[in-house]
C-alpha cells in the first residue's frame, strides 16, 4: 500500500494526439466562400401598375448570350476577353461621345461634384446559355467596374480601391455604381 | 527509434523527443479550431466555374446553400444525369425553394434575417435554364442577396 505511485508513461500521448490530428486533417473542409455577390432585383407587384421607366437607349448596353454561348454585346458580336474594354469604354465615356451613355453632376458627400455615369448594362441570356459562360461574363462586367474604382481611387487618392478607408471607398462605389442589371428571364432559346 | 550505435568517445545524446506531444497538439488545435465539418452530404457533383473578381462571403453563419449539378454516380440510377437541385439532404425541385428559404430565415437571428445570402453552388455545366428559375423563385421569396459560388483564377492581364 506505501507503494509510491507510479508515473504514467506519457510516451503513448503523442500516437493518441497524432490520431486526432489524422482525423481532424481528413474531415476538414477549408474551402473558402466566395464568389460574386449580387442582388437580385424585387419581384414587380402583380397589382401594381408597371411605371415605365424610360431609359434613354444611348444609356443601356445590352449584353446578351445565346444558347451557343456567342457573346453580343450592343449588338455586335464579341469574344469575351473583347467585353471589358468595350464595357469601360460604355460606363466611363471619357469623351462625351453622344452614343455613349449621360453623365450627370452628382454632388457626393464628402468629395464633392461629380459627372456619374447613367449607364447601365443589362445582361440577358437564353435557357440554353451555359453557366460557366454566364459567370464568365459577369465577372468580365465586374472586373470593368473595378478596374474603373480603380483608375478613380487612383487619381483621387493616389491609392487602389482596396487599400483605401470605408469611408474613401463609398465616395468610389457612389461615383461609379455598379449598374448590372439582370434582365427579367425572356422566353427565348430552347427549352432545357 | 534506432539508437544511433556511439561510435565517438562521447556520442551524440538521443534526441529528447518529449516536446513532440506538445507539437502534435499545437497543429491539432490549429485543425480543430479551423474546422468546420461538413454539414451536408453531397449529392450532385459541383464544381464551381472560375471567376477571378469574386469577393469573400463575410458572414458564412448567414448562408442558405444551394447547390445545382448532375447527381452523383451513386445516385443516377435512381435519378438520372440531369441537372438537379439539392437542398439540405435531399433532391428538391424549383418548387421547394420557397419553403427552403423560409426554413433557413427561421434559423437566423430577427437582426441578421434581411442580411442572409443565398450562395448558389452550380457546376460550370450546367444550363442557366435552371438557374434562372432559381433566380426567379428566389426573388418571389424576396431572397435578394445572392452569390454566385466561384473559385480564384489566376488574374489574366
Amino acid at each position: 500500500m506505501a507503494r509510491p505511485v507510479q508515473e504514467i508513461n506519457a510516451g503513448s500521448m503523442a500516437d493518441i494526439a497524432f490520431l486526432l490530428l489524422i482525423f481532424f486533417l481528413m474531415v476538414t473542409t477549408m474551402d473558402i466562400e466566395a464568389g460574386l455577390q449580387r442582388r437580385l432585383p424585387p419581384m414587380p407587384d402583380e397589382n401594381q401598375k408597371v411605371d415605365d421607366i424610360k431609359i434613354n437607349r444611348r444609356n443601356i448596353l445590352v449584353v446578351r448570350i445565346n444558347d451557343a454561348d456567342r457573346l453580343f454585346a450592343g449588338g455586335q458580336l464579341l469574344d469575351v476577353s473583347q467585353l471589358k474594354d468595350k464595357a469601360k469604354e460604355f460606363l466611363a465615356n471619357p469623351a462625351n461621345d453622344e452614343n455613349l451613355p449621360e453623365r450627370e453632376d452628382k454632388v457626393i458627400e464628402g468629395f464633392g461634384s461629380f459627372a456619374v455615369s447613367k449607364g447601365v448594362i443589362s445582361l440577358q441570356n437564353t435557357r440554353g446559355t451555359s453557366y460557366k459562360t454566364y459567370i464568365e461574363v459577369q465577372n468580365e462586367l465586374v472586373k470593368a467596374v473595378n478596374e474603373l474604382r480603380d483608375e478613380f481611387s487612383l487619381t483621387n487618392f493616389g491609392r487602389v480601391y482596396s487599400a483605401l478607408d470605408e469611408d474613401k471607398q463609398r465616395i468610389v462605389r457612389e461615383a461609379i455604381p455598379q449598374n448590372i442589371s439582370e434582365a427579367e428571364p425572356k422566353d427565348t432559346g430552347r427549352n432545357r | 527509434m534506432a539508437k544511433f550505435s556511439n561510435k565517438g568517445k562521447k556520442g551524440v545524446p538521443a534526441l529528447s523527443t518529449a516536446s513532440l506531444p506538445d507539437i502534435v497538439f499545437m497543429i491539432l488545435f490549429f485543425f480543430m479550431v479551423s474546422t468546420s465539418m461538413r454539414q451536408t452530404d453531397r449529392l450532385v457533383t459541383v464544381k464551381v466555374p472560375e471567376a477571378s473578381e469574386i469577393a469573400k462571403l463575410e458572414r458564412k453563419d448567414l448562408a442558405a446553400y444551394i447547390y445545382v449539378g448532375t447527381p452523383v454516380p451513386s445516385m443516377q440510377a435512381q435519378f438520372g444525369t440531369d441537372a438537379r437541385i439539392q437542398l439540405n439532404d435531399s433532391f428538391k425541385t424549383v418548387n421547394d425553394i420557397r419553403d427552403f428559404i423560409a426554413a433557413e430565415r427561421e434559423t437566423k437571428s430577427e437582426v441578421d434575417r434581411q442580411f442572409m445570402t443565398v450562395s448558389i453552388k452550380a457546376d460550370e455545366n450546367v444550363r442557366m435554364g435552371i438557374i434562372t428559375d432559381i433566380k426567379q423563385e428566389l426573388r418571389r421569396t424576396s431572397a435578394l442577396r445572392i452569390m454566385y459560388n466561384a473559385r480564384k483564377a489566376e488574374k489574366n492581364n
